[in-house]
């Protein structure tokens, strides 16, 4: 019944089916909502947060979609400054897993505001040396970049691309995406850094505070980067989820493998970067305000040295070494283990750069602090998740996302070869 | 955000940081406001694929 | 302004832990005095609001040796690394919420300026910034105890003490109507220091030699030796401040003769205090 609006030459599942999938995840949608609203209505009481954890999940939630969102920037930048053109053909998946998350994670700082109506201020009345003003500015600002990506794309499903306007509007945006794309960077570059700078001038905090570069902590660059490194393996993961949900092949393997060896050289030298920052700080830093880097994993019923052990080694060094060798990145099996371990070890960053900053105890007399999520919390943080799905479904099925879908489901289907 | 604020101060942390913000946004908006003028005259010069004029 | 400038004061506070009884005069005080709000379920502290908290520390050892000592804890009113105001919460407020009064040394909290997002109460390792996780309530009746000094706050932003601004103001006020250049240090007392039974707590001017806050703190004007970013260390041998190692530089000072307790306003190494305790309270450390 909307064949009409569907690419042409592209084969989709029939319209219940679709409707039927779109309704099952719209329900988790409108559950987030609801708590949504609650906590609108009445007010941040609704969570589990409390004065020992003014950051708590949602924070987390936040920085982890901007980390694995930082796949569309970089393989922006990629595409249109470094003219590495194979990547025109998941560029614009990249984007709207990228409009995706940074339309999340604008979302979830709405709700976490105490006064949200007042979140204006954060702009008018802004201090412009605090990290989160950066990142609220270079946020807002790569969103409407976004955006901007984003529209050729739209325009381009078959009815709009009728209309001329709409035709040449995507042609010429087409044009000028470098300039976009270049900006976007340098946006990106920014917000990302400056969420790790949040955690990393806190000099109050031992276990956020770093030393750093002029006014940057080495937490500003190693977000950055982390972000550049790990947001392609998000950006392949649900390529290839999508792959799986669709039963096609489309993106072909040459450029997933490219992707996924940048992604693995990013992440090695990120994660060499991150072990020489862990050190330098368990050993310089700290020791220097009296305390033992024990202290931070110890005494507690749940932080320990295996959150660190995980994050930098099993989700940093191994996927880092798995896709940068020849021989694993292109098994199939261990490429899928490295960019789900990658995605994982970028979200255990943030988690600790976020949640176990507020547990542990900085007064010799202060004790350690857990905290668990409410169910509104909770709703709230998968309400992003449902959402990207029906995103994806919906773009999936009306917009030519992926420009070798045709070529590589022509004729007869091609049998799955991954 | 602008002068008139009144935190706002001449300094160079607000000329560096508001530069930055408004140099990035005249861009989009300029790039913007390129892409749509020229779409318009395209459309109305009638050139592309449309299919309005033959 | 600066602290050249005759009229800049340093406002400060010293706590003698060895008289405090832990009777949270303090607490009680400072909650009618500045319009904190109750919930109705107050057995959850954690988000309940208590600008002034009395902590109870102990010596960790058994009976007969067990010594506990009550300690209160206001806002610091950190003067930030090396002084300059740049204090934890300050620097890192996105809105210019919260200030650092050059004139005064007090952090200042702008409650119709802050939108909640928290970031400050993250910064500051003390918890002496609260939420309003809750819309204020206050019992049928009490609303008229209310005082009009100090506006009420609305859910969803931070609060913290003050050192009873408004109690300077008046003061201010007074002095300006009297035809007097500046304020006496009776004449601005925080309502805990006046409220404390047992003279406890020493309010006034850490730049006034004059005034007794400077007497037992004897604040050092110059950087610590060892970490620049120390200002303002006591030269008492009996004070200390909390993480005074951070840099954060508090205006608020502790004394108490009895070691373990001053060992438990900061973080040591092993084997670390003994090294350095004999010039603590002339040198700074880490
Ligand atoms: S004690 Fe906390 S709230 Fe008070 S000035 Fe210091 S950092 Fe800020
Ligand atoms: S909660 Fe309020 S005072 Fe604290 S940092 Fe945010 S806006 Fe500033």
């Amino acid at each position: 019944m909307d064949s009409a609006l569907i690419p042409e030459g592209a084969k989709r599942c029939a319209f219940p089916k679709f409707a039927l999938g779109i309704a099952i995840v719209g329900a988790v949608v409108l559950w987030g909502v609801y708590a949504m609203g609650l906590i609108w209505w009445k007010g941040l009481n609704q969570t589990n947060m409390n004065d020992n954890y003014g950051f708590a999940l949602w924070i987390w939630a936040d920085l982890a979609v901007i980390a694995v969102g930082g796949g569309a920037f970089f393989t922006g930048l990629l595409k249109y400054i470094f003219k590495v053109d194979e990547l025109k053909n998941i560029i614009n998946f990249a984007v709207i897993i990228g409009f995706i998350c940074y339309s999340s994670a604008l979302l979830i700082l709405a709700i976490d505001i105490g006064q949200p109506l007042r979140g204006w201020f954060i702009f008018w009345h802004a201090n412009v040396h605090s990290m989160l003003t950066e990142v609220a500015f270079c946020l807002s600002c790569y969103f409407a970049v976004l955006t901007i990506e984003f529209i050729p794309n739209i325009l381009e499903n078959r009815q709009a691309n009728k209309v001329p306007f709409f035709h040449h509007l995507a042609h010429n945006m087409h044009g000028v995406m470098a300039v976009f794309a270049a900006t976007g960077a340098f946006l990106s570059f920014f917000h990302q850094g400056s969420l790790g700078g949040v955690a990393g001038v806190m000099y109050g905090r031992p276990f956020a505070v770093r030393e750093g570069l002029l006014i940057w902590p080495w937490t500003f660059f190693l977000f950055t980067w982390s972000a550049a490194a790990f947001g392609p393996c998000f950006t392949l993961l649900v390529t290839k989820i999508t792959e799986a949900v669709t039963g096609k092949k489309l993106v072909k393997d040459n450029v997933v493998h490219l992707l996924a060896k940048i992604s693995g050289w990013m992440i090695t030298t990120y994660i060499i970067a991150k072990i020489i920052d862990t050190i330098y700080w368990a050993t310089v830093t700290v020791p220097g305000l009296g305390l033992d880097i024990d202290h931070f994993y110890s005494n507690n019923a749940f932080y320990g040295y295996w959150i660190l052990f995980t994050e930098i080694i099993i989700c940093g060094v191994i996927p880092g070494l798995l896709l940068i060798m020849k021989s694993t990145r292109e098994n199939p099996t261990l490429r899928l283990l490295a960019i789900i371990l990658g995605v994982i070890g970028v979200c255990l960053n943030r988690w600790v750069m976020v949640l176990q900053i507020m547990a542990i105890p900085v007064m010799s007399f202060d004790t350690w602090a857990l905290y668990i999520p409410s169910w509104q919390e909770v709703a709230t943080t998968v309400l992003p998740v449902a959402y990207g799905i029906i995103l994806i479904a919906v773009t999936y099925r009306y917009l030519p996302v992926f420009p070798q879908e045709k070529e590589l489901n022509a004729v007869q289907p091609v049998t799955e070869t991954e | 955000m602008f002068p008139f604020n009144f935190e706002w101060v001449w300094d160079m942390a607000h000329v560096i940081f508001f530069g930055g913000f408004w140099y990035a946004i005249s861009i989009l908006g300029a790039g913007l406001t390129y892409c749509i003028l020229k779409a318009a005259y395209d459309t109305f010069k009638g050139g592309g694929e449309s299919h309005h004029h033959h | 302004m600066n602290k050249n400038d005759k009229k800049a004061h340093k406002f400060g506070m010293v706590i003698d832990l060895d008289k405090c009884t832990g009777c949270g005069s303090c607490m009680v005080s400072c909650m009618s005095e500045n319009n904190v709000p109750f919930k109705e379920d107050e057995s959850n502290k954690k988000d309940s609001i208590t600008w002034m908290r009395v902590y109870k520390l102990t010596n960790g050892k058994s009976f007969p040796e067990t010594e506990i000592v009550y300690l209160p804890r206001p806002c610091q009113h950190c003067g930030g690394k090396g002084d300059h105001g740049h204090s934890p919460c300050v620097s890192v407020c996105p809105a210019t919420a919260t200030d650092y009064g050059y004139d005064t040394g007090i952090v200042s909290q702008i409650y119709t300026r802050c939108f909640g997002c928290r970031y400050c109460m993250g910064a500051c390792p003390y918890h002496a910034r609260y939420f309003n996780w809750w819309d204020p309530k206050w019992p049928e009746g009490m609303e008229k105890y209310l005082s009009p000094d100090v506006s009420p706050r609305m859910r969803g932003v931070v609060e913290k003490c003050s050192f009873c601004y408004h109690r300077y103001q008046a003061a201010k006020d007074k002095a300006y109507y009297d035809g007097r250049e500046d304020i006496e240090e009776n004449e601005y007392q925080t309502a805990c220091t006046t409220a404390c039974p047992a003279g406890a707590i020493v309010f006034g001017d850490l730049y006034n030699p004059a005034h007794r806050v400077h007497e037992i703190v004897k604040p050092d004007p110059h950087p610590a030796s060892i970490n620049s970013t120390v200002v303002g260390k006591s030269r008492n041998p009996n004070v200390f401040r909390l993480l005074e190692r951070l840099g954060t530089n508090p205006k608020v000072y502790y004394l108490s003769e009895r070691e373990w307790v001053r060992k438990a306003g900061d973080n040591y190494l092993a084997g670390e205090w003994d090294k350095i305790k004999n010039h603590h309270g002339s040198e700074s450390h880490g």
